[in-house]
């Protein structure tokens, strides 16, 4: 340590700003490295070999009727389940947050099981809850309402496993809220309805929409718990993450390749969005 | 109350004790409790209950035998194995970009943040899917990794690899906002009193994180032994050999063998448990030494 | 324990922050034993020229001396500066003892003392700095006087050859700071170490320091002791930022001062003619006895001190108001014209680099 890190962090000024710290380029340096090999050079190759298919052939993949009728199925049901995680989250995250009741804790900790369970595990048990003999299977069997095998049971699947992102964002921000706004709304002559809508949900709506956003991205990419609830009936419940298993499955790696693209565009497409809403809300309200 | 009937004027006699105005009616109060709490015990309380129960359906004996089947111990130290890789490989890499990120500035860092963030983003068979593209038979090294007898697609690398993939934010995305919370003043504290770049990392640097650390390696471990998707696209599903725990269950599931499916379900959804245990824990009690919270994905 | 204290020189120190100049060609030298306060007011380089002689930063041009020898490309392990941050930066998760012995621990184990002496030596740092018995204790468990104090002896516990502290009581209360101000001049007599601090506060700085350098905009203003600072301020800013002035707009026409259509009689020191400024403290400004009144004022509103009243008055000609004191006995009533006159006033062109900038701060 007795090299000069005076001038090593002179002469490295140019791209970081100078500190008597050590390891920057060594830590930067294994930072890039290890991110371009886990991560940039796999992303760039099935970029490269989707760009191999040509604007024709990446059009008759995505034409094909079994292809678009997955990626259908996989964007309709997404955004139903991150509108129902919307909904129910926002009402967890209000409730765990604004009240207080027995159990309060552990429900708190319980919401981020979806995060913790691994899909599989989450696949088989919604599988075995929702079939014709399961514990809420069997019931609605008898109203004549199937849920396992079917669209149903996707949708099941991918608000479960959305849920915790809208109440994790959420969350913080309710907590965040200061009550002197209600207290000011109300001394204005403002009902309890008035505050809730025009002093409270505004501030939320950034954290919402990303938790929206956040939920909607993992459902589009969800597998795990989703097959083994869907019945993969092509058509009709085969989502677009098991097309690219079964397409791997038959050797059609062009096929695979395509649809994979797609996804991986819609990724980018909502972490772009998430970026946006969340540098909108730092410049209109001071938090993400 | 009942004497202020007596006392109070009439008008007074109406209205109680006024609610708080940052108060919701008690009816409003309970039926969001209800309807919040009714939903979580359908949606994820109950998914978590017949784990348990389906795999104790046929008593405990039945239970336990699953765990002598050599297949489920193949798939257990498998999983075993694979986090023992590339949880650790995770842990450098974040100690290494929270270190850059957090206690220099430089241009282009939220850029570099997003990119790490980039496999949170990407659907799991996604990312097994680009390392066939490269390593398998029709991949971009396929020739060469054939040439010199290795393997990687439908065997254990291939596995590592993918899981490396999905669970490369967890440690790092913990430990910058912590460590540029903390910001660079005790560093430069050890230094004028004469420690190594080394000795700082150890003896004022490490202990700082030590709970974000934990709290982003258990979740890290949770992820990288329960991974489905992308392990199932690239493992290749050979039983004793490139199943891990997740995909043994599928394969049970598939045969119908309930019980043993949910036998080690119960692993992973103890693990489950254990991990959303400690990450209580640690959000309670070191709350100060994590980083802030909010607005994490998983 | 007497310690031998080095000398710095720091010569021609530049050092920008992107397009920010935060040291300009800073140049002084420091005696061996000396204390030294860096004052000037926030941005204007001072803790960044203390984080150079540490060795935290690294200057872009010009030298650091240590005792004669070139330190500028000293490691900030190697410079053995004891350095005491601005909010202590005590390590949390160690005890206070555990702080304080850290830079005899991390020592290479050649070099490192024996445990006992490590424990030892702790023990009289505790009692040097009058912590004794709190060596157990964690930072977060202490006040913040307490907090300083184990800062300092963390930074005497590797036998520093310089003292640098950063705001040493920016953190504390007003009645701590005066106690901590006395025992910070009794640790430094006792330890004879060349000690340079940074403060913002000009009373503190005066109080304290055998020299005071005013930094502004990055730059050294003045190098001198307080009587000099007082007596003979080298600047505008000087005069404006240590202790109270008033500052008059003047015309200067070969060599005759000008204010409002009346004469100062001020010698002007051969500056050239265009508009200046005549700076004097409330001290040096008093009710004209004889018929030599230089100003004249209306009297706002009237104050009894213990020494004497203390009038707010109106000056003709100018749109502030400034107060002088002045014995009971020539106390004038509310509303009177009263003649004054300056006994000692200093004047600086008006175009003075950094004034208006302090004046605003005033």
């Amino acid at each position: 340590m007795t090299s000069s890190p005076a001038r090593a962090a002179r002469n490295a000024r140019r791209f970081v700003a100078p500190s008597v710290l050590p390891g920057f380029g060594l830590t930067f340096g294994y930072t890039l490295f290890y991110l371009g090999l886990i991560v940039l050079f796999p992303l760039a190759m099935l970029i490269w070999r989707a760009s191999d298919l040509g604007a024709s052939g990446f059009m008759r993949i995505m034409t094909e009727p079994r292809v678009t009728a997955a990626l259908q199925t996989t964007f309709t049901l997404s955004f139903y389940a991150a509108v129902i995680d919307l909904v129910f989250g926002l009402i967890v995250a209000w409730v765990l947050t604004r009240y207080s009741f027995p159990f309060r804790r552990v429900i708190d900790a319980f919401v981020d099981l979806p995060f913790a369970l691994p899909t599989a595990v989450a696949g088989i048990s919604l599988a075995a809850l929702y079939a014709p003999i399961g514990w809420f299977g069997a019931p609605l069997a008898e109203m004549g309402i199937k849920i396992a095998y079917t669209r149903w049971g996707i949708l099941v699947a991918l608000v479960f496993i959305g849920l915790p992102f809208v109440v994790r964002t959420v969350q913080p921000i309710i907590s965040e809220l200061e009550i002197e706004l209600e207290e000011a709304s109300a001394t204005l002559g403002a009902s309890r309805f008035q505050t809730i809508f025009n002093v409270l949900l505004p501030p939320l709506l950034p954290a919402l929409l990303t938790g929206f956003a956040l939920a909607f991205a993992r459902a589009i990419g969800e597998y795990g718990s989703v097959i083994f609830i869907a019945g993969n009936i092509a058509y009709v419940s085969e989502i677009a993450p098991l097309l690219i298993v079964i397409k791997l499955e038959q050797y059609d790696f062009a096929g695979a390749t395509g649809i994979a693209a797609i996804m991986l565009a819609i990724s980018f497409a909502a972490l772009l969005a998430i970026n946006l809403i969340q540098a909108w809300s730092r410049r209109r309200f001071g938090h993400v | 109350m009942s004497d202020a009937v007596f006392t109070s004027p009439p008008a007074a006699r109406s209205r109680r004790r006024p609610r708080a105005v940052t108060e919701d009616a008690p009816s409003a109060r309970y039926a969001l409790i209800a309807i919040a709490v009714i939903f979580l015990l359908l949606f994820l309380f109950a998914p978590l209950a017949i784990v348990f129960s389906e795999a104790f359906a046929k008593g405990v004996a039945t239970f336990a035998e699953v765990f002598h089947e050599p297949d489920a111990i193949a798939a257990i130290k498998l999983t075993l194995a694979v986090a023992a890789i590339s949880v650790p490989a995770n842990l450098l890499f974040g100690l290494a970009a929270a270190w850059a990120i957090a206690k220099f500035s430089f241009p282009g860092k939220s850029l570099l943040i997003t990119l790490i963030d980039l496999p949170f983003s990407v659907s799991p068979v996604v990312a097994g899917l680009v390392f066939v593209l490269v390593f398998g038979a029709q991949g971009v090294f396929g020739s060469w990794i054939k040439a010199h007898h290795l393997q990687v697609i439908f065997a254990i690398p291939g596995i590592v690899l993918a899981t490396i993939f999905v669970t490369f934010p967890f440690v790092a995305r913990e430990l910058i906002p912590l460590m540029q919370e903390q910001g660079t003043v005790e560093e430069e504290a050890a230094l004028t009193l004469g420690a190594s770049g080394l000795q700082t990392f150890w003896t004022v640097t490490l202990p700082n994180i030590k709970w974000g650390l934990l709290y982003g390696v258990l979740l890290c471990n949770a992820r990288a032994m329960g991974e489905f998707g992308a392990v199932s696209v690239v493992s290749g599903h050979i039983r004793g050999l490139t199943n891990t725990i997740p995909l043994q269950v599928e394969i049970l599931y598939n045969e119908y063998n309930s019980v043993a499916a949910f036998a080690l379900a119960v692993v992973l959804a103890g693990l489950a448990l254990v991990t959303l245990g400690i990450k209580t824990f640690l959000e309670w009690r070191h709350a100060d030494q994590l980083a802030a919270r909010g607005g994490r994905r998983h | 324990m007497p310690q031998q204290g080095f000398s710095i020189r720091i010569d021609g120190v530049e050092q920008d922050f992107g397009d920010f100049p935060a040291l300009r060609d800073v140049s002084l030298d420091i005696q061996p034993g000396e204390l030294v306060a860096l004052l000037g007011p926030s941005g204007s380089g001072k803790t960044t020229l203390l984080r150079v002689i540490a060795g935290l930063n690294a200057p872009d041009r010009g030298s650091v001396y240590f005792d004669g020898e070139d330190a500028t490309n000293l490691a900030v392990q190697d410079r053995r500066v004891g350095f005491v941050f601005q909010n202590y930066a005590l390590f949390k998760h160690m005890t206070v003892a555990d702080n304080i012995a850290y830079g005899l621990r991390v020592r290479p184990r050649r070099q490192r003392p024996s445990s006992a002496d490590i424990t030892a030596r702790v023990e009289e740092l505790l009692r040097f700095v009058q912590l004794e018995g709190l060596g157990k204790r964690f930072p977060a468990q202490l006040s913040g006087g307490q907090r300083q104090r184990v800062a300092l002896a963390r930074a005497l516990a590797i036998e520093p050859r310089v003292l640098l502290l950063d705001e040493p009581f920016g953190a504390l209360d007003a009645r701590v700071r005066k106690d901590l101000r006395r025992w910070l001049r009794e640790v430094h007599k006792e330890t004879g170490l060349t000690t340079v601090f940074v403060t913002h506060d000009q009373d503190e700085a005066m109080e304290l320091a055998d020299r005071v350098v005013v930094l502004n905009q990055g730059r050294v203003e003045q190098i001198g002791t307080p009587a000099e600072l007082y007596d003979k301020p080298a600047s505008s800013f000087v005069i404006s930022f240590v202790g109270e002035a008033v500052a008059l707009p003047v015309t200067v026409t070969d060599g005759h001062v000008n204010f409002a259509g009346r004469e100062l009689h001020i010698d002007t020191h051969g500056l050239r003619s265009g508009p200046a400024r005549v700076f004097f403290r409330p001290a040096d400004i008093a009710v004209a006895t004889g018929g030599d009144a230089e100003l004249e004022g209306r009297v706002e509103s009237l104050r009894r001190t213990p020494a004497g009243v203390r009038a707010t008055i109106a000056i003709d000609g100018f749109d502030q108001t400034l107060e002088i004191e002045s014995p009971v006995e020539t106390a004038a009533t509310l509303g009177d014209k009263v003649p004054l006159s300056l006994t000692k006033a200093r004047i600086f062109p008006a175009e003075a680099n950094g004034f208006d900038h302090i004046a605003d701060g005033i």
